[in-house]
């Protein structure tokens, strides 16, 4: 990479524009804090839906202090980018958690948001099972199968119509009559079932990439002809945590959400919430000191890599990204695809796999076109990628004028 | 007890037949099984089989004597991830196809990166050998623990049974059980089993169960005592912390879990890791806390269970080939849920740095054929065939092999009935799900098929672990084919890698103590990627996994993997070979037909992932790259 391209790389990667404005004055703030207020009254008024114990007194019985159960509602509360005035709202809120119900099918999916909801450590996945959410149907974790299975989702829709938040896991194959994929002893399709389901709820979680842009089925050629939930289902509200997996605490802080507004958080163009969507990966970045210093890695397991060198030059797509791995990490914060060395690949962005999960900087990438046909190089696409609306426009149109300054690639 | 409202008090209460009289009141005619034939056999659907990965629909065919006399298995999603890699960067592949599957995580990625190291004849230095295992064993321990208490273990254990537990009888059940393991036991107290019991008598109590909701509670092939129950309920929840440690271990040299990053072609990019001995000793913790509940509550529990459960398990006449003619071994091996005794395996987890197929290896390969265990046949790769009469593919008429295979879709549907309800063709051609065979034979893989061939073979490390259960359960070597049989050769495989980790972590860390930072062998892409092909076969936790990779001019020119619920969730063969799930239940008796529980039970006791077992295919109708096999080439 020639200097005037590092120059001009990290010029644009530090520009003020590419940062999300977090702070919403005071005026909104007041009024947010006195209608979650008036929220709150309101549930405690209801009683729970099915008469669950409250969840302090099941925090308390579990040795939790409540000293510990603020701190975690204080970290929630900066997650969910509310001031800290917010915090006792939160909490409260948090005990309330039982009066959402939460029913979550499968449809295209591998389970990997399953096994990452597993993975959840505030609270912790028995508190969400037995004590916490209401989590009335989900296929990986439910005792009955079969008939019973059918049934027990059957009674829940009926029993919290209107009032259930419904999470889709997998994408949704619309070729060949949908019957890519059906469930159930009557054979529904997924897309069949996924209506069905989306009817009641009170607002739809598209969870990881398949089930929000169609992720890996729908990379090209798209052999299923799969599509996101937003594809599918119109007139209700729809949240998308993309990533692969989702990260376990954007699931718990939509819910969070939802319980202390009364309403979904505020989205992104692409119906992601900001609270988790509203940070670049590299602006957050341990290893941002080194990109403003032009220290890379070069190849794998070299001196750069043993020094945690920027990981730009192979592959790393955090200056594409949106999400917040980079603040709050994976399995409890223990590590995260940029401190192990690899690199972000875009998961939680549309069309990654055809745009970004590749070990090389976009510049000197061919790339597979979403729609299948004739390999374009990245100067094509950045044309393209022009036209897709998105919170990270301007980087691609950036990241398409550099690639453009490549000498042997003729102007941008 | 403290009081109950009515619902959750019936519940509770109710014995076998009250609980079967509710379930009939509820269901009625609108039951599992919703067509007899003119024999009077019962023909049931089970769909969605849950606690499992992906999307499978069992049939099964029962006569009045509840026994269930003919099985069908059908995989009824698919994605085809095999096409959508195809003209990719084969150094991108692995990434794509983890997304196979979200539980088995990490293992698809780690066998395509070694089809296309294969394919560049790369070896990887041993920093990278090590780390792979270590990521690799973190899954296998996580997986099967996951597998045996949040995807099993209900279908032994009665949840709402437990609510009528003496905590202090369950304290001491507890002590006993963790002496037959040899170990201290993970849960001892009596009041840590009373705070789960009030915890659940509560949840109970609150009237919606949940997902524990129209659960099998109190149907009469539950075995185990109140007390024993407890135990269950208590591991299961305390394993629901347990896992989340054991995911972490993958996360500190993985980067995250689920769907590791750290590993590329070549080696694996997490040498600061490596470098770090904080990071390497906290690895080693978490290994310990893991192996205390492996050794002090799963073996336990499996020791308590597989006792409770050795009449079924040890019943020859429930034995698929006390039924079924093909078999050669007629009655008197195996029990319940055993199945068709035939065994294949790869191998897996290499112990020097000698290369891919020339080192030795953690577990063994071979095949061994119906129950004969006198002998381990050696594996000839060129003997792997599928078969299509019975998918939803297009086919030559004959088995092809990998290398050879054509994947066009011809989807024909379900029979749907009047009542809305539909059913598999099986005559025809009924599930997505190729139908694999190894030397024109239908053979079972994953844990059993691991420690059978292993110790077969005569392995030391597997006939001390496998023999070590033995002598403690004080069952027999037949006990290990059944479902029971398939649930504890998992367990005792998780031992067996939880101590050999703590070898590998030692080793790790010794060697990049020695300065040894080496992570990743370089390769000259252009030259190796410019036409090759290889294959990266080993195991997953769930049985023999392989890739088959075509690289052309730097990108993949074709690809196909047969994974290991392929082998064992595939429909018939071209002459009617039963595979292993549907063999499995065949002989079965059903305690009531109108609940599933002895099917569930047996087609979770191989961990089904049917995402998996899926197979590739083209909407179009194109026909995928044709091969032919290079009888010079190792493959």
């Amino acid at each position: 990479m020639s200097i005037d391209k590092e120059e001009s790389v990290k010029k644009l990667f530090t520009a003020e524009s590419a940062k999300v404005d977090t702070n919403k004055g005071d005026a909104y703030y007041d009024e947010l804090y006195a209608s979650c207020q008036k929220r709150i009254e309101e549930l405690r008024e209801l009683e729970p839906l099915n008469n669950r114990m409250d969840f302090m007194e099941s925090v308390e019985e579990q040795g939790l202090e409540r000293r510990d159960f603020l701190k975690w509602a204080s970290a929630t509360t900066a997650m969910l980018m509310l001031p800290a005035s917010f915090t006792p709202l939160v909490a409260e809120a948090a005990v309330l958690m039982n009066r959402v119900p939460v029913i979550w099918v499968e449809l295209s999916d591998c389970a990997g948001n399953s096994e990452a909801l597993l993975r959840s450590d505030g609270p912790q996945i028995d508190e969400i099972v037995l004590d916490i959410i209401s989590l009335e149907f989900h296929e990986t974790l439910q005792a009955a199968s079969g008939h019973q299975a059918e049934k027990q989702m059957d009674e829940a829709m009926e029993h919290f119509k209107g009032k259930y938040l419904l999470f889709v896991e997998g994408a949704v194959p619309l070729g060949l009559n949908g019957q890519y994929g059906t469930i159930g002893a009557k054979g529904e399709t997924f897309v069949d079932h996924l209506h069905r389901a989306a009817k009641g709820a009170a607002a739809v979680v598209a969870v990881g990439s398949c089930a929000t842009f169609g992720g890996i089925p729908a990379a090209a050629p798209n052999p299923t002809d799969a599509v996101g939930v937003m594809d599918v289902i119109k007139g209700k509200p729809i949240i998308n945590i993309p990533a692969c997996p989702a990260n376990p605490s954007n699931m718990v802080g939509v819910i969070l959400h939802f319980v202390l507004t009364g309403t979904i958080p505020e989205l992104d163009s692409l119906l992601r919430p900001k609270f988790a969507f509203g940070y670049r990966i590299h602006d957050n970045c341990e290893r941002r000191a080194h990109f403003d210093a032009g220290e890379y890695v070069e190849e794998w397991g070299d001196e750069g890599a043993k020094n945690n060198f920027c990981l730009y030059k192979v592959g790393c797509k955090g200056p594409m990204t949106f999400n917040n791995c980079s603040i709050i990490r994976y399995n409890e914060g223990v590590n995260w695809p940029i401190g192990v060395g690899r690199g972000c690949i875009g998961c939680s962005e549309p069309d990654f796999w055809d745009k970004y999960a590749y070990e090389r900087p976009m510049a000197n990438a061919n790339i597979k076109a979403p729609t299948g046909g004739v390999e374009k190089t990245v100067d094509e696409f950045g044309l393209g990628l022009l036209t897709a609306a998105g919170i990270g426009i301007g980087i691609h149109a950036a990241a398409s004028a550099i690639a453009g300054k490549k000498e042997d690639e003729g102007e941008a | 007890m403290p009081e109950m409202n009515e619902q959750a008090e019936a519940q509770v209460t109710g014995g076998g037949t009250e609980t079967t009289e509710t379930a009939a009141a509820v269901h009625g005619a609108d039951g599992n099984f919703h067509k007899t034939d003119a024999n009077g056999n019962k023909h049931i659907i089970v769909d969605p089989i849950t606690r499992i990965e992906g999307h499978l629909r069992i049939e099964a065919v029962i006569d009045s004597n509840n026994r269930i006399i003919d099985a069908f298995s059908s995989s009824t999603m698919f994605r085809g991830i095999e096409t959508i890699v195809k003209g990719r960067d084969p150094r991108d592949v692995g990434l794509m196809t983890m997304r196979i599957c979200g539980v088995c995580t990490g293992t698809h990625y780690q066998r395509s990166i070694e089809a296309v190291e294969d394919a560049f004849d790369i070896t990887i230095p041993k920093n990278a050998r090590l780390v792979r295992n270590l990521i690799q064993g973190a899954l296998y321990a996580h997986d099967h623990l996951v597998h045996f208490y949040h995807l099993h273990a209900l279908d032994f254990v009665d949840i709402v049974s437990s609510t009528k537990a003496d905590p202090e009888a369950t304290a001491k059940e507890a002590q006993k059980w963790a002496d037959v393991a040899g170990h201290k036991p993970s849960i001892s107290g009596v009041a840590e089993f009373k705070a789960v019991q009030d915890r659940i008598i509560k949840f109970v109590k609150e009237g919606r169960l949940g997902i524990f909701g129209n659960g099998y509670w109190g149907n009469k092939s539950y075995q185990l005592t109140p007390e024993q129950n407890l135990i269950g309920v208590a591991h299961y929840l305390k394993a629901l912390d347990i896992q989340r440690d054991m995911a972490k271990m993958q996360a500190i040299l993985g980067g995250k879990n689920p769907h590791p990053q750290s590993l590329v072609v070549g080696g694996v990019t997490c040498v600061q890791d490596i470098q770090n001995p904080a990071r390497l000793a906290l690895f080693k913790q978490l290994l310990v806390d893991t192996n205390d509940f492996v050794k002090g509550a799963y073996l336990p529990d499996i020791y308590m269970a597989g006792t409770a459960y050795a009449k079924e398990a040890t019943d020859a006449d429930q034995s698929f080939h006390a039924t079924n003619h093909k078999g050669t071994l007629g009655k008197g091996v195996g029990g319940a849920g055993g199945g068709i005794l035939s065994y294949m395996t790869y191998g897996d987890f290499r112990l020097d740095d000698t290369g891919f197929y020339s080192a030795e290896t953690f577990f063994k390969r071979g095949v061994v054929l119906d129950g004969d265990i006198s002998k381990v046949i050696e594996l000839d790769e060129a003997k792997i065939t599928e078969d299509v009469t019975h998918s939803w593919f297009e086919g030559t008429g004959a088995p092809e092999h990998p290398y050879d295979g054509t994947t066009i879709p011809k989807y024909t549907g379900l029979e749907k009935k009047d009542d809305g309800y539909a059913y598999l063709k099986t005559d025809e051609k009924y599930s997505w799900i190729k139908s694999p065979l190894y030397d024109g034979r239908k053979v079972e893989v994953g844990p059993l098929a691991r420690i059978v061939v292993g110790y077969v073979a005569g392995d030391e490390r597997t006939k001390k672990y496998a023999g070590n259960f033995l002598k403690r359960s004080g069952l027999p070597l037949t006990v290990l084919f059944s479902t029971v049989g398939r649930t504890a050769a998992r367990a005792i495989e998780t031992e067996m890698i939880c101590d050999a980790m703590v070898e590998w972590i030692d080793e790790l860390a010794k060697n990049a103590a020695s300065g040894d930072l080496s992570t990743w062998t370089d390769f000259d892409f252009d030259t190796v990627a410019a036409d090759s092909k290889g294959r990266g076969m080993a195991e997953a936790p769930r049985g023999a996994l392989g890739h088959w990779i075509r690289i052309k001019e730097g990108k993949v020119e074709n690809f196909q993997a047969i994974v290991p619920s392929t082998w064992n969730a595939g429909p018939r063969g071209p002459n009617g070979e039963i595979g292993a799930y549907e063999g499995s239940l065949i002989g079965t008796i059903v305690a009531n037909p109108e609940e599933p529980l002895e099917i569930i039970r047996t087609i979770h006791s191989f961990d089904p992932c049917i995402a998996c077992a899926v197979h590739v295919v083209d909407t179009k109708g194109k026909e995928l790259a044709v091969y032919k096999v290079d009888p010079t080439c190792a493959f």
